[in-house]
């Protein structure tokens, strides 16, 4: 399996990277390009130009800022795993140690990987439920948005064209605030069939936010506003927890399936691994 | 054409290369090192890992152009002279292979696995294996080679 | 005789080149001016090729050749097994074109051939070939394909039945102890799809040299003379004499690689065209569609049992699909490789087996690791658990109630099935005792009655098997119809320096024949491991062999070579003899030493060695050289058997299986080196358990595979295993000299109902009264079948 003929190029600056995404519009972005390469090689995608951005310094970072964790966008899933400013933050862990593989993680992005917006991949239940924002750099110049606003699709986000992400912001948690992922994987690709990252902050005894966020199961990662509903000013107890895990997946969404998981057994899947994400992050399990 | 210059098992070497080359076909047509393998086309089965910069990473998912300016071991290059490596040595002592394809690819990985978890258990190889796809052994052999190998680092490290 | 190496886990000699990657596979030879093929393939199960222009490519930059159908497509690759209709009639046998040119008949289909200067253009030019195709309905499952009106795989094979067959009693009796059971036992169910996925894909390259006239062809495969002669006689008409076939080392095989291959003839063809070597390496998704597939049976299965829980009767209709195309060994692996397996180990009176084979718009069906008899096992052993349940009694009395009990094959005749076979020896008790001791099978049923009551729910089951290995008599399956006798050849050379080569028509592909084979070698001559060398996997070094399959290469390869072994130590006893000045009567070989017995005068084998070859002081009448070639046709199959266990932990929230743990305990006959039978045992276990949980070709309604990659073909990874807990009893074959039956299969042809019958079981302690679920036990279906 060989890619179909394209040029190479290293930028040196995101300046750089955008004004020849500019120039190029059949360029690709390339940063660990475990998801692009494996497209190409498969001719199922074929740009005129690669642009690698995985070298540039200001890109590949990750930084406690007091308030916030940033990591730069072409930091692998090995640098955030291994970085001490996000160890407690759990669902951050245990996602990114479930993604593809050591090799894969060796030099697969997140930037790349939420570009990508592959509607399995782990990293956006996580960054919906810890309520992170994704810095992006374009033509235009600089813009924040919000995790929520920005996986709209089916391999479909809000970035504009001639756009990359720089860099994904991340809030620290608050007193009370806990973490959990839990993946139910594709036993083939180890993709998610149904992973749930969740946020839960008890206060007193009480549920008083919570993010319960899944992936795998539409056709973007989304907040399921009703699992969270279902848990504020709630005890924390399995009972709570098994009741809200219950709302899960339902409503107007559309679920996936696959020859692996129909419709009816992913939603079915959704309600347990909420209720074990949400056990994990509350220390029920 | 883009040029690149990498170090592979401590020889440099500079090339130009097509844009769309593989780094698993730089290695094993131009360099002619044919102890990386080719098993799939989906990053799956790991025959082609290799250590970039010291991490193990999968040669058939990325371009030689993206390891311009690294440094590459590959299999040819794990033993020191004539000494095995433990993990080489681990895998003839306890039968960690059959027909030999994946090896290559099993031990890169199992060495990355060693690099920062010196003693894994049982539990912690076969979960650091999961890039690695084996059909002759079961794996049961494989994870006592790495056993082997922990163990004797270990004891020369004491 | 020594007694050194024979029964010990010596280290492989084969590993050092494999683990400093210096192992040479096909896909690492470079030859000079070497040019490189892509193979443009059908996008649809079932077509009608109205054109193909290849002009356009033709033009494109680095092209040297395009071969299409128009060329090469009267050549065609044949089926080395005939199998007749119930009738008489002969089997039907279409074409198998190198190309295609008229209508494809699976996803995969070859249709052009583009050889170039390098693979990246030879891939870059096949995109610009431009085919119209009329896309036909498809059929793809076999029971379907023989309904009136379905879609014709070949237009002169009626209701696309390649042949009906029946093995067993007649119908009637079977029929007649049906009716008279007081508990019957029925089992509809899928043996599904598999696909081999050896981790080295297939590879050739074709060289032609036009001084000597000569081609070499380098090939991944199982068996090189094989190949060579099925290329030469019945592809291509090249004379054998002038055709080299080399297999370097494989990477795995599994079966797929035994058969011959279009491409194997194509690179030979092309490479004679152009002059010059033509590479071709499949890629993964190219092996999904074109190497030979595995299993695929739909079967409908009753056993009766009197009121005491004998089995009376075992009655079967099964529909086998072997694809669109006729396989080197296809039309054998569901009918004498799996039919006549239907007795088990049980004393079963009356067996019928109805099996019709039929041609489908999929990939070719043909033996892959166990071939034939991990299916009869499945079925058999599915029916004694499953009845188990449903009677009410324990599974493991069943089976101890219904054995043939232990015969040795020497003092006590072998077992005469009513499936054809007669079963070599065996202890079939001693195998489930020693498995349930293992297991402590009290302490598991209550653990699993207390898991009942929680999320995790436990499960075990067994599996007694049977195989017929180290195939085969040449003279029974040629009564069957193979095309091919299967002895096997062992040439020993030895040199004037008393080294020793060997020179195997086995071929290695993991299997550790240098290290075997080296061991019964250095211990029949008492000399050192390292002065010997096994040579194999070449056509012009070694005269002549059948290759490796079937469990075969120690049984039968292994004892070619003990023939020439003992005819070495015959003629070095006369030279001996000579020297020593003693009748050849009083000398005796032990430990390397010629010896007049009962005195200390001797000669060790170096020197008789030198002897043979500077023959100054010799015998008269007697041939210099000491160098002996052995052709080795077994007088019976071996019969391999044993017992696996499975205990699984089922999650009841997802479905989700989990083997926690597994006990094989398998009786090969004697053993040579316990590291390398073990080995072959864990490999085996873990591609029968990954049928059993994980792995299945799925076609969709178009005949597309759905999950043709490993991003959707589950294959089993290190995390899904346990340890596993392996355990040996010897029963030797009676009738080959090393006493040994074949361990290659032996762990895929057990597995598999052991871990089915363990989660039906788990599924039982909680009253979820399922008959089955298809494989493989994916969460899903296991979730579904605890919803009913």
């Amino acid at each position: 399996m060989i890619p179909s003929s394209v040029d190479y190029t290293r930028a040196s600056s995101v300046t750089e990277a955008i004004r020849l995404l500019t120039d190029n519009p059949d360029a690709k972005i390339l940063a660990g390009g475990h998801s692009l390469i494996p497209a190409m090689k498969l001719r199922l995608n074929a740009p005129s130009l690669l642009i690698d951005i995985a070298r540039i310094p200001e890109l590949r970072f990750i930084s406690d800022e007091g308030d916030k964790v940033v990591i730069g966008a072409a930091s692998t899933h090995h640098d955030i795993i291994s970085n001490e400013a996000v160890q407690d933050m759990k669902a951050m862990i245990e996602a990114g140690e479930l993604i593809g593989d050591t090799q894969v993680r060796n030099m697969g992005t997140l930037g790349g990987s939420i570009a990508h917006a592959d509607p399995s991949a782990d990293w956006p239940a996580v960054l919906l439920a810890l309520g992170a924002s994704i810095q992006v750099q374009g033509p235009n110049g600089e813009r924040s948005i919000a995790a929520n606003e920005f996986f709209l699709g089916f391999f479909m986000t809000a970035l504009d064209e001639g756009e990359i992400v720089t860099a994904i912001h991340i809030p620290k948690l608050a007193e009370g605030q806990q973490t959990a992922y839990r993946k139910f994987m594709q036993p083939a690709s180890r993709f998610a069939i149904v992973g749930c990252g969740v946020s839960v902050t008890v206060e007193g005894g009480l549920i008083k936010d919570a993010k319960v966020a899944f992936t795998g199961v539409s056709d973007a990662a989304f907040l399921d506003e009703g699992v969270a509903a279902a848990l504020i000013e709630q005890p924390v107890t399995l009972e709570t927890i098994e009741a809200a895990a219950n709302a899960a997946a339902e409503g107007d969404i559309h679920i996936n399936e696959d020859h692996f998981s129909s419709q009816a057994y992913r939603k079915h899947l959704a309600k347990v691994y909420a209720k074990r994400a949400l056990a994990g992050a509350c220390g029920l399990d | 054409m883009p040029k690149i210059t990498v170090t592979v098992n401590g020889t440099s070497h500079t090339s130009e290369v097509e844009g769309r080359l593989l780094l698993v076909h730089y290695l094993r047509d131009t360099l002619h090192l044919t102890g990386t393998h080719v098993g799939c086309d989906t990053s799956s089965c790991g025959a082609c890992t290799i250590h970039l910069d010291g991490k193990a990473v999968k040669s058939c998912s990325m371009l030689a152009a993206q390891a311009d300016g690294s440094t590459i071991t590959t299999i040819e290059g794990l033993a020191t002279g004539n000494e095995l490596h433990p993990l080489q040595e681990g895998f003839k002592e306890e039968h960690g292979l059959q027909c030999g394809f994946c090896t290559p690819g099993m031990i890169m990985c199992a060495a990355d696995l060693l690099s920062h978890n010196p003693n894994p258990s049982e539990q912690e190889i076969r979960e650091g294996l999961e890039g690695n796809i084996c059909r002759c052994t079961g794996y049961h052999n494989i994870v006592r080679a790495i056993q082997y190998a922990a163990n004797k680092s270990l004891v020369v490290s004491e | 005789m020594s007694n050194k190496f024979i029964g010990k886990s010596v280290k492989r000699v084969e590993d050092k080149r494999f683990i400093t990657g210096r192992g040479r596979y096909t896909d690492d030879i470079v030859l000079p001016g070497m040019t490189y093929a892509y193979i443009l393939r059908s996008p649809y199960a079932h077509a009608r090729i109205k054109s193909i222009d290849t002009s356009a490519a033709e033009a494109m930059e680095g092209v040297v050749t395009i071969m299409t159908g128009e060329e090469v497509g009267h050549y065609g690759v044949p089926c080395g097994w005939q199998v007749n209709f119930k009738n008489g009639d002969t089997m039907k046998e279409p074409p198998h074109p190198l190309l295609v040119k008229d209508k494809v008949r699976h996803v995969g289909d070859a249709v052009a051939m583009v050889v170039a200067e390098s693979r990246e253009l030879a891939q870059d030019a096949a995109e610009a070939i431009i085919i119209d195709y009329e896309v036909l309905p498809a059929v793809i499952d076999a029971s379907k394909a023989v309904e009136e009106g379905a879609p014709l795989v070949h237009e002169d094979v009626p209701n696309n039945i390649c042949f009906d067959w029946e093995i067993g009693n007649p119908k009637e009796e079977v029929d007649a102890a049906m009716a008279s059971a007081s508990h019957i036992t029925t089992l509809e169910f899928v043996n599904q799809r598999l696909a081999p996925n050896a981790m080295e894909p297939r590879s050739y390259i074709g060289q032609y040299d036009s001084v000597y006239d000569k081609y070499t062809l380098y090939t991944s495969t199982q068996n090189p003379h094989l190949i060579r002669l099925l290329m030469c006689a019945f592809v291509l008409g090249l004379p054998e004499h002038k055709v080299r076939v080399v297999g370097p080392d494989v990477g795995g095989g599994f079966g797929s690689k035994i058969y011959h291959y279009t491409e194997e003839a194509l690179v030979t063809l092309a490479s004679k065209k152009i002059g010059r070597p033509v590479k071709w390496t499949e890629t993964r998704s190219e092996a999904f569609l074109t190497d030979a597939h595995g299993r695929d049976h739909v079967t409908k299965a009753e056993m009766g049992f009197d009121a005491d829980g004998k089995i009376v009767g075992l009655r079967i209709k099964t529909f086998a699909n072997l694809g669109a195309y006729l396989s080197t060994f296809s039309t054998a692996v569901p009918t004498y490789l799996h039919g006549t397996l239907l007795q088990g180990l049980y004393t079963t009176p009356k067996i019928h087996l109805d099996m019709t084979c039929v041609f489908t718009n999929t990939t070719a069906v043909d033996a892959y690791r166990g071939a034939g008899r991990p299916e009869a096992t499945y079925l058999l052993e599915r029916l004694l658990d499953l009845s188990a349940l449903e009677m009410g009694v324990d599974p493991t009395e069943l089976r101890l109630k219904n054995f043939i009990p232990a015969f040795d094959g020497v003092t006590q005749p072998g077992y005469q099935t009513n499936v054809a076979l007669q079963y070599d020896s065996g202890n079939y008790h001693g195998v489930l005792q020693r498995g349930l001791e293992m297991l402590g099978y009290e302490d598991f049923r209550k653990a699993q009655a207390e898991a009942a009551t929680t999320n995790k729910l436990l499960g075990v089951g067994f599996s007694t098997y049977i195989e017929a290995c180290g195939i085969a008599p040449s003279a029974v399956v040629g009564s069957l119809g193979a095309r091919a006798g299967l002895y096997e050849v062992g040439q020993v050379r030895v040199q004037p320096t008393g080294k020793v080569s060997v020179f195997t028509g086995a071929h290695s592909h993991g299997q550790g024949h240098e290290t075997t084979f080296a061991q019964v070698v250095a211990d029949r001559l008492g000399i050192p491991m390292e002065d010997v060398d096994i040579v194999h996997g070449d056509s012009d070094t070694v005269a002549f062999g059948m290759g490796t399959y079937g469990s075969r290469s120690l049984a039968v390869g292994g004892s070619a070579i003990v023939k020439s072994l003992d005819k070495i130590i015959e003629k070095g006893a006369k030279i001996a003899a000579h020297k020593l000045e003693c009748s050849v009567d009083d000398i005796e070989f032990i430990d390397g030493k010629f010896t007049v017995k009962g005195t200390d005068k001797s000669l060790g084998f170096g020197d008789i060695a030198l002897t043979a070859y500077v023959p100054h002081v010799y015998p008269a009448n007697l041939e210099p050289g000491l160098d002996f070639s052995s052709f080795y046709d077994p007088t019976n199959f071996t019969y391999p058997f044993g017992c696996h266990i499975a205990v699984v932990e089922v999650d009841k929230e997802t479905g989700t299986t989990k083997i926690k743990r597994f006990i094989a305990v398998d009786d090969v006959g004697n053993v040579i080196n316990p590291m390398i039978v073990d080995g072959q045992i864990h490999g085996g276990l873990a591609q029968g358990i990954g049928q059993a949980l994980f792995e299945g070709v799925e076609y969709d309604e178009n005949g597309q595979i759905i999950n043709a990659s490993y991003m959707d073909y589950t294959m089993p990874r290190a995390d899904d295993f346990p340890m596993f807990e392996l355990d040996r009893q010897v029963t030797p074959c009676p009738h080959n000299p090393l006493g040994v039956k074949g361990a290659g299969e032996a762990g895929c042809i057990g597995s598999t109902p052991a871990v089915t019958n363990a989660v039906i079981d788990a599924l039982w302690s909680v009253g979820h009264k399922v008959k089955d679920i298809r494989m493989p036990l994916t969460s899903e279906r296991v979730w579904r079948a605890m919803q009913s």
